[in-house]
């Protein structure tokens, strides 16, 4: 570390800090506009049916009830991708799926209401599994989807968007392999990331086209981005609250948007939709299913001679944007495996499961946690040390690879060879790397292994931002960004980079709300992009501020506006320290204020990168696996905030990330569609107790992003994990369970022990 | 707060209770209220638990409901020098009891934080931070019965604390770091 900085590197407390500990924060329940009802819905007790009959009117009698809809008076908007998903619809495709709507004075007389809404289902047989579903005589979802194959194509990532990886001839690939490997994994126990505060919405209409929301967001811009399409093209203002936890799955939520939105409008109040636990794990947006079978080719010398494999992506009954995913998901493929000959099939299939949305991994946790695990086969027939494998194979500066949006693009950021190596020693691999199917230790019944995955994105520079900052005479600032405020700490981070800029006191430089009306465009808060894109923004904003409160201070001041400094709201000549230095007020006067604008363009060059260390010891006895400790390893250019960014490392493991190759699930009783552990006592997670030992490094190559070389890092904290503890369960038992999660009955079964209840 | 204070409330709404059966006192921050039984607006529900007459009646919105059926511990307030489950306890149960929420932890006086505040500022110790209350108030019950608690000790007392962004590291440094300042200031 050569340069020296005054915030930047810094664990400074977050600027929300004192609201957070005193319970002064504000999330969306604690908001209760005047006049505001309450949004609740009647959900399918079946799987998939038509509604041949629906009769609201004792509902409609009932006191306090301000309005019910149903298919047939609810706005035709349509969500997900392509738009098809009704905000209410004459079939219903999940248990779960919403067949009718009440507003109400309170929660309990909506709940009430919705009791008294009297349905006629014609029950249609249901389908769960994607090849189940693909095949001819299937129950069939949409009309509009025949075979119950989504089109492919992601509109949002532009008309080119990648929707496989064609790249040379797989066939001569083949041929110059050494070992070939064949198989298929699943990564398909849709787990829930389940935020602590569930998904939750206020909306009112102040015009005929003129939406307001109050929403608990990870990104309010992306909100009103998505939501505006959705509805008509309404004027969409979108205000993020606190936001109790997203992991991705708070970015869209159209469905509840939609809802309250017509309640709204039926009712000309606002309309509070919020759900409770049980109605967010048995009804909200999942993870993808992803199910490849897939053959890999590689040489003696772990060189990838060629991948080929038809991806099976189980978008349940509706896609909010799984082609995205899927396209994002193909891109991370070519970053982790360099290889010159792909034919990367994926399909994505609509089943009576819940619908699919956006979740922290987006499509590359997904297909790694199946991808990865398959690339391990080869590697044992060719009796290759992983960790050897992923330092030859993960993409290094020069190489290209297609992105997102159908394009091309080469490499920019750092080698990460040296990050892998620096967690590889931290780990101790190669001490308790014994080979594959090896256990490291045995002691009577337990057994341990280890396990290692890396996995990159190159969406931190995804999507324009744009920013203004603002120099106020009394010697502050304020930044204009949409930057909502889910957990990852952006909102302070991007005022210390304003601060570092300005050479101001962090309690001198404030943002403005997470509020569409008062800021300028941003994408949002997604895919790690915080750091570079609206980093960069910010950066670029307060630089113009500083070099136009320069340009109006140097005639002032008798020197060149470049010959200028400024520090803590005071202007000087760096030169010439004994000239006194002038308060910003002196040159701005007390009623004017001097404003710079900032903007990120689109950058798909400078991929980011993560590995994970994983000790698991199995008890051959029980079947039970415990991750006993965990080493993450990455390059971010520079650190913003150590222990913000620990936070996001740390968050791995929860959240539907490591833990899912472990014990995350959410159960689904084909027999009946509905699911079994829809709460917090039979929904697995890690407690304190449990806690593996973590030990997090970090390494700081400066990256060609912006003034800070940094880049963004924590969405993708939990992409390798699966992978990575699947392989130490194998080594540790020498069986591999070719799907997750590795719980005790399917561990038991793999060893041939009785057990196994699936 | 006094002890005396407390011992007042108390012994009052013993009385309220033999002579009224439908009113019942909570003392909440050191603050006394009475609050009517039924289904009035401003009353309190038979049905309704005390999370939602902190939140509701008397908008102590510190206070969180996460999975509203004792799982999560996001609601956690102290009853009587103990910790306990918002969520899963009848407001109308509490009569005359003594309760302090996150809101209650501040020195009104001066400002300042509870130490165990303080120390998860310092630590950065959350991240959307919605359990975060629960968590201090289960703490600050761990560190008012055992002062210098154990690793172990700190682990198995939040082990009912469900936090998804994985903040626990964090927050077993800052109880750590919240009990060796109480033992040189106060509380």
């Amino acid at each position: 570390m050569t340069e020296k900085f005054r915030h930047i590197g810094k664990a400074t407390p977050r600027k929300d800090a004192r609201e957070i500990v005193t319970g002064k924060a504000q999330y969306i329940d604690d908001l209760h506009p005047p006049k505001m009802l309450y949004g609740k819905s009647l959900k399918s007790p079946y799987p998939h049916a038509i509604i041949k009959n629906i009769d609201t009117t004792k509902a409609e009698a009932y006191p306090g009830v301000r309005a019910v809809l149903t298919h047939k008076n609810v706005p035709t908007w349509r969500a997900g991708t392509p738009p098809h998903r009704r905000l209410l619809d004459g079939k219903v495709r999940f248990v779960g799926d919403g067949v009718a709507l009440v507003a109400a004075d309170t929660p309990e007389i909506a709940e009430e209401a919705t009791e008294l809404i009297t349905v006629e289902y014609e029950q249609l047989p249901a389908v769960y599994d994607v090849e189940e579903a693909l095949k001819s005589g299937a129950p069939q979802l949409y009309d509009e989807f025949p075979g119950n194959l989504f089109p492919r194509g992601a509109p949002e990532f532009g008309h080119k968007a990648l929707q496989e990886i064609v790249l040379g001839n797989v066939e001569e690939g083949f041929q110059e392999a050494d070992f070939i490997a064949e198989g298929t994994y699943a990564y398909e126990n849709l787990p829930n990331p389940l935020p602590p505060e569930p998904p939750g919405v206020i909306a009112q209409w102040e015009g005929p086209n003129q939406l307001t929301i109050w929403i608990s967001s990870q990104s309010a811009s992306m909100n009103r981005l998505v939501s505006q399409p959705f509805m008509g093209l309404a004027d969409v203002r979108a205000i993020s609250t606190q936001c109790g936890g997203s992991y991705g799955t708070k970015n869209g939520n159209l469905i509840q948007i939609g809802w309250a939105a017509a309640l709204a409008r039926a009712t000309a109040r606002p309309v509070k939709i919020y759900l409770t636990k049980e109605e967010h794990m048995a009804t909200y947006t999942l993870r993808l299913g992803s199910r490849m079978q897939g053959k890999i080719g590689i040489k003696k010398d772990g060189t990838v001679t060629a991948v080929s494999a038809r991806w099976l992506v189980n978008a349940g009954a509706a896609s909010e944007t799984a082609q995205g995913m899927v396209a994002v998901g193909c891109g991370e493929a070519q970053l982790a495996l360099r290889c010159k000959n792909w034919n990367f099939q994926p399909h994505v299939v609509c089943t009576n499961r819940n619908p699919s949305g956006v979740v922290r991994g987006f499509g590359g946790q997904e297909l790694k946690s199946a991808l990865m695990p398959l690339v391990t086969i080869a590697l044992e027939k060719a009796a290759l040390d992983p960790l050897e494998f992923y330092k030859k194979n993960f993409i290094k500066p020069g190489d290209g690879y297609f992105w997102r949006d159908g394009n091309w693009h080469v490499c920019r950021a750092a080698d990460y060879t040296k990050a892998m190596v620096q967690g590889a020693e931290a780990f101790g691999w190669q001490e308790k790397w014994k080979g594959w199917g090896r256990a490291t230790t045995v002691a009577g019944a337990k057994r341990t292994g280890v396990g290692v995955s890396v996995h990159g994105n190159a969406d931190v520079g995804e999507d324009p931002s744009e920013a203004y900052v603002r120099l106020n005479p009394d010697g502050t600032a304020v930044v204009s960004i949409c930057a909502s405020e889910s957990g990852m700490g952006q909102r302070s981070s991007l005022c210390k980079m304003v601060a570092e800029v300005l050479d101001l006191p962090l309690d001198k430089v404030n943002m403005t709300p997470p509020d569409t009306l008062v800021n300028p465009f941003d994408f949002g808060l997604v895919g790690s992009r915080g750091t570079y894109a609206l980093g960069t923004a910010v950066i670029n904003a307060a630089e113009d501020a500083k070099k136009k409160l320069f340009a109006l201070a140097a005639p002032a001041m008798n020197l060149k506006p470049e010959e200028l400094a400024t520090k803590d709201g005071l202007l000087f000549d760096p030169y010439n320290p004994e000239r006194k230095p002038i308060p910003w007020r002196r040159v701005l006067g007390i009623m004017q204020t001097c404003q710079g604008e900032g903007r990120f363009e689109t950058d798909f060059t400078l991929p980011n990168f993560m590995t994970v260390f994983a000790e698991v010891e199995v008890d051959t006895e029980t079947g039970k696996a415990d991750l006993k400790r965990i080493v993450t390893a990455s390059d971010c250019g520079r650190i913003i905030d150590p222990l913000v960014l620990e936070g996001q490392l740390h968050g791995s493991l929860g959240a539907a990330g490591t833990d899912t190759a472990l014990f995350e699930e959410t159960i689904i009783d084909e027999r009946n569609g509905r699911i079994m552990n829809c709460n917090m006592i039979d929904y697995k997670w890690r407690t304190y107790p449990d806690l593996p030992e973590f030990i997090t490094v970090i390494l700081e190559t400066p990256m060609p992003s912006h003034r800070f070389g940094a880049i963004g890092i924590g969405e993708i904290s939990t992409a390798p994990g699966p992978a990575a503890v699947l392989m130490a369960i194998y080594n540790a038992i020498g069986t591999r369970i070719m799907d997750y999660p590795a719980t005790p009955d399917k561990i038991l079964k793999a060893l041939g022990k009785k057990g196994g209840t699936r | 707060m006094a002890a005396g204070d407390v011992a007042k409330t108390r012994s009052h709404s013993r009385i309220a209770a033999k002579t009224d059966k439908a009113a019942i006192v909570l003392t909440v921050n050191g603050e006394r209220y009475e609050f009517e039984i039924g289904r009035r607006t401003d009353a309190v529900d038979p049905a309704q638990t005390l999370a939602q007459t902190l939140r509701e009646n008397l908008r102590l919105t510190g206070t969180k409901i996460s999975c509203d059926h004792g799982a999560c511990s996001a609601c956690t307030v102290i009853m009587d020098g103990k910790p306990i489950l918002s969520c899963m306890t009848l407001t109308v149960e509490c009569d005359g009891k003594s309760i302090t929420t996150i809101e209650g932890l501040e020195d009104r006086q001066t400002g300042h934080l509870h130490p165990l505040q303080q120390a998860v500022i310092n630590n950065s110790a959350f991240q959307c931070g919605f359990c975060t209350p629960g968590k201090i108030m289960t703490a600050k019950a761990l560190l008012d019965r055992n002062p210098d608690p154990t690793e172990g000790e700190i682990k198995e007392a939040l082990a009912g604390n469900f936090c998804r962004c994985i903040s626990h590291y964090g927050v077993i440094r800052s109880v750590k770091e919240a009990a060796g300042k109480r033992s040189e200031t106060h509380d």
